[in-house]
């Protein structure tokens, strides 16, 4: 029966489809209801792990012992499971092991826009790139026969488009599960110390050649000739760029593009008189194809080498006709993203943008404390980095610098990486106030669970582990747990934390995202505004000021009554 | 091949209404495509969902000049998307309006004349929240929305009304067609049918 799926649900299906009993992975977007869509399923193990890098090796530990696994990242993720990355493909695997990597050019979930496909080369490991979500379900059941057949583990790259397009579905015929396997110790293939590796690595670069081969005569890979004169090779969401784009040209859709299909590359660049390499927000398609020795041409009017691609822009880069269009109007207000109202995060923004400290962020919601009027961090880099890279501004500011320097991070990003941060801090007695917003949540992407909230995937029953134990059994002794919609107590322990620069003080910041529990209490209003603006620089989406007379005021709807800014009103104003 | 763009704010039901029209026009055997974006845009951003329906469906994404139909949930977003409407597109719009926090505080102006812009693109401007209301609850709009979208469409009464079954909480479900007819009786009004 079709079903309408994202592109993320499609690669569960088959998954399990295919046999997959475990799934393990670390939410991120684009990725994230690929593994909460597999562990609906009853008849598997899904678990959040604490990192991509964890994921990765709790996978490639079930597939040693026979069983058929996902593990889903997004493409940041992969940067930090890239240590077993590289490995798993020495070792190759027992139960077939599919990972789904979800990239994100365009960024709109993302700090940065890196080309998964690169991995895939550096690392040896297959990679299958769907254009749509019957694609994805198709080439996630092939990724499974593939990592089986040739001992590897076998990368599914998606792309913003793919996981989050819904489209229509028809599933195939389970497979029959796998046989449950003892695990063999074999030395020669899974412990990789140098006398082994040395015989893995031979057994890699024949895989190569193998996969190679089996490249060359997938279906996988289709070709088409229209017009001889243009010849494009695309992959995933581009290749239906193009083809709505471009409908005459022909086409070289790439469903594997590690390793490429070298003879299918030059059959095709030989029967048409110009190639050339549509991909989004990379070379790396083109450089493989031009590394083939087939002369890939320049797109006649450019493409944009970073962001997405759509079908008027690849219109636009070929001269063809591009549908007329009204322009944008002209100085329309911006509608960024912003703390919820009530959100916990917001006072230790605004407390710690009171002592003009500098602000080494993380990657979450509270990555909008960036953002006016809060305007309270200075870096933002990647999961774990605040705390480290304030570590590091200590050892270069030392003790006598004009603003105190502060990390904040979130609970689930303190477990992703944020402790090995803070150990090194601890350890090589480094100073600084590193502030740790525990909302019981990892909220950015949809709420999932994490070991500090004692949230499983597929339940309840996990260990809830103590923040403020994990903490000091670093040897911090300098720790307090507040809560965070107190503006006094924020205020007096970011004063007191910051008072002794020689010193490391972690405050952990303890209030549930109110996306949580959705609590909502009687609304504030404001009696008799004064007009002097406090209240606005919080930045809650709920106060307001009338243009004509300077004052404030609240929206009754989207107040839910958390009462963080009455306590910013000198004049008491603000009531209920 | 018809192609729509539903924007709105975050938290607005834009999802769910591009849910509801995927599914009716996949109940009517058409090959069908629906983009989201997900993650940080949701906080209360400005958020846009793409529709493509039409016996086979290549690009998920609708461009400047491409979209039949444009759907909005907030005037403002409207104007900012105008620019996607295909010259004679039909423009449906929620006749709300959310400010957005820079005009909130102070640091930023409402376009002075969004009724005349919308007049001048020919919208359609439905009183969404307050006809969901008399149907029982303002969460609704959304499907109020697309009962007013569904007159523009060439897709059956039944296909929509068992797409919109489908989508919403099965409690809310008499509710919603109810929502849903009285944006359909709305625009057919509206329309002089």
């Amino acid at each position: 029966m079709r079903e309408l799926l994202s592109g993320n649900e499609a690669v569960a299906l088959a998954a399990h489809d295919a046999g997959a009993s475990i799934g393990t992975g670390y939410p991120g977007t684009p990725s994230t209801e690929t593994l909460e869509a597999f562990a609906l399923f009853d008849d598997v193990h899904a678990e959040w792990c604490t990192n991509e890098k964890v994921a990765l090796e709790v996978a490639l530990g079930a597939s040693a012992a026979g069983a058929r696994c996902l593990c889903t990242m997004k493409h940041v993720g992969v940067n930090v499971a890239a240590d077993p990355l590289f490995t798993s493909s020495y070792t190759g695997v027992g139960g077939g092991l599919v990972m789904l990597c979800a990239d994100d050019p365009g960024m709109h979930s993302s700090q940065n826009e890196q080309d998964s496909h690169w991995y895939a080369e550096a690392a040896q490991i297959p990679m299958l790139d769907p254009a749509d979500s019957q694609e994805a379900y198709d080439f996630t059941r092939c990724a499974y026969e593939l990592s089986e057949q040739f001992d590897v583990p076998v990368m599914v790259r998606s792309t913003v488009r793919i996981s989050h397009t819904k489209c229509p579905v028809e599933p195939s015929a389970p497979s029959s599960p796998k046989e449950s396997a003892e695990f063999e110790s074999d030395a020669s293939k899974w412990v990789m110390m140098p006398l082994y590796a040395k015989g893995r690595r031979l057994t890699q670069i024949e895989r190569r050649a193998s996969l190679m081969s089996w490249a060359d005569e997938s279906a996988l890979n289709e070709s088409v000739i229209r017009d001889p004169d243009v010849g494009i090779i695309c992959s995933g969401a581009a290749y239906q760029h193009v083809i709505e784009a471009l409908p005459n040209a022909s086409v070289l859709k790439l469903g594997m593009t590690w390793p490429l299909p070298e003879e299918r590359v030059r059959v095709f660049a030989d029967s048409v008189r110009n190639v050339y390499v549509i991909e989004e927000a990379s070379t790396y398609l083109h450089d493989a194809v031009s590394a083939l020795g087939v002369s890939v041409q320049d797109v006649p009017n450019g493409l944009p080498s970073y962001g997405e691609l759509s079908p008027n822009l690849i219109r636009m880069g070929f001269g063809t006709h591009v549908p007329e269009a009204a322009s944008p109007i002209e100085d329309l207000p911006a509608r960024p993203p912003a703390l919820c109202p009530g959100c916990p995060h917001r006072l230790v923004f605004k407390e710690l943008s009171r002592v003009k400290a500098i602000v080494c962020g993380d990657i979450g919601c509270y990555t909008l404390g960036a953002l006016p009027p809060l305007s309270a961090m200075d870096a933002c880099v990647d999961m774990g980095a605040s705390i480290s890279m304030a570590h590091g501004m200590e050892l270069a500011l030392g003790p006598e610098s004009a603003r105190p320097v502060a990390a904040v991070i979130g609970d689930s990003t303190f477990a992703h990486s944020g402790l090995s941060s803070l150990m090194t801090t601890a350890y090589n007695s480094g100073a600084g106030l590193v502030c740790i917003l525990d909302n019981r949540t990892t909220a950015m992407t949809g709420r999932q669970g994490n070991p500090f909230n004692g949230q499983a995937l597929q339940g309840e029953g996990a260990q809830e582990l103590d923040l403020a134990a994990v903490v000091r059994s670093l040897g911090i002794d300098d720790l307090s747990v507040i809560d965070p919609n107190d503006m006094q107590a924020v205020r007096s322990a970011i004063k007191t934390a910051i008072s002794d620069r020689t010193s490391l003080s972690v405050l952990i910041f303890k209030s549930p995202c109110v996306l949580l529990e959705r609590k909502r209490l009687e609304p504030y209003y404001i009696a008799s505004c004064t007009g002097c603006g406090v209240c606005l620089t919080l930045g809650c989406p709920a106060i307001g000021r009338y243009p004509e007379n300077g004052l404030s005021y609240i929206d009754t709807d989207m107040c839910i009554g958390c009462g963080q800014c009455a306590q910013y009103c000198r004049f008491d104003a603000i009531i209920r | 091949m018809t192609k729509m763009l539903l924007s709105g704010v975050g938290g607005q039901g834009t999802i769910l209404a591009a849910h509801v029209i995927a599914e009716a026009a996949m109940t009517e055997g058409l090959d069908v495509k629906v983009s989201e974006i997900h993650g940080m845009a949701q906080r209360g951003g400005a958020v846009s969902t793409m529709v493509t329906f039409g016996d086979e469906v290549h690009s998920m994404v609708v461009g400047d000049g491409e979209a039949d139909i444009v759907v909005s949930f907030d005037e403002l977003e409207a104007l900012r998307s105008l620019p996607a409407l295909k010259r004679g597109g039909k423009l449906i719009v929620n006749d709300e309006v959310i400010k957005p926090g820079a005009v909130l505080t102070g640091k930023a102006q409402m376009p002075c004349d969004m009724d005349g812009i919308l007049d001048a693109a020919d919208a359609l401007l439905v009183p969404a929240e307050a006809t969901a209301r008399e149907v029982g609850s303002a969460k609704c709009a959304n499907v109020v929305m697309l009962g007013a979208v569904s007159t523009v469409m060439d897709l059956s009464e039944d296909a929509w009304i068992g797409a919109v079954r489908a989508n919403v909480p099965p409690k809310t479900v008499d509710m919603n067609i109810e929502a849903f007819k009285a944006g359909r009786a709305f625009a057919d009004e509206k329309r002089g049918r």
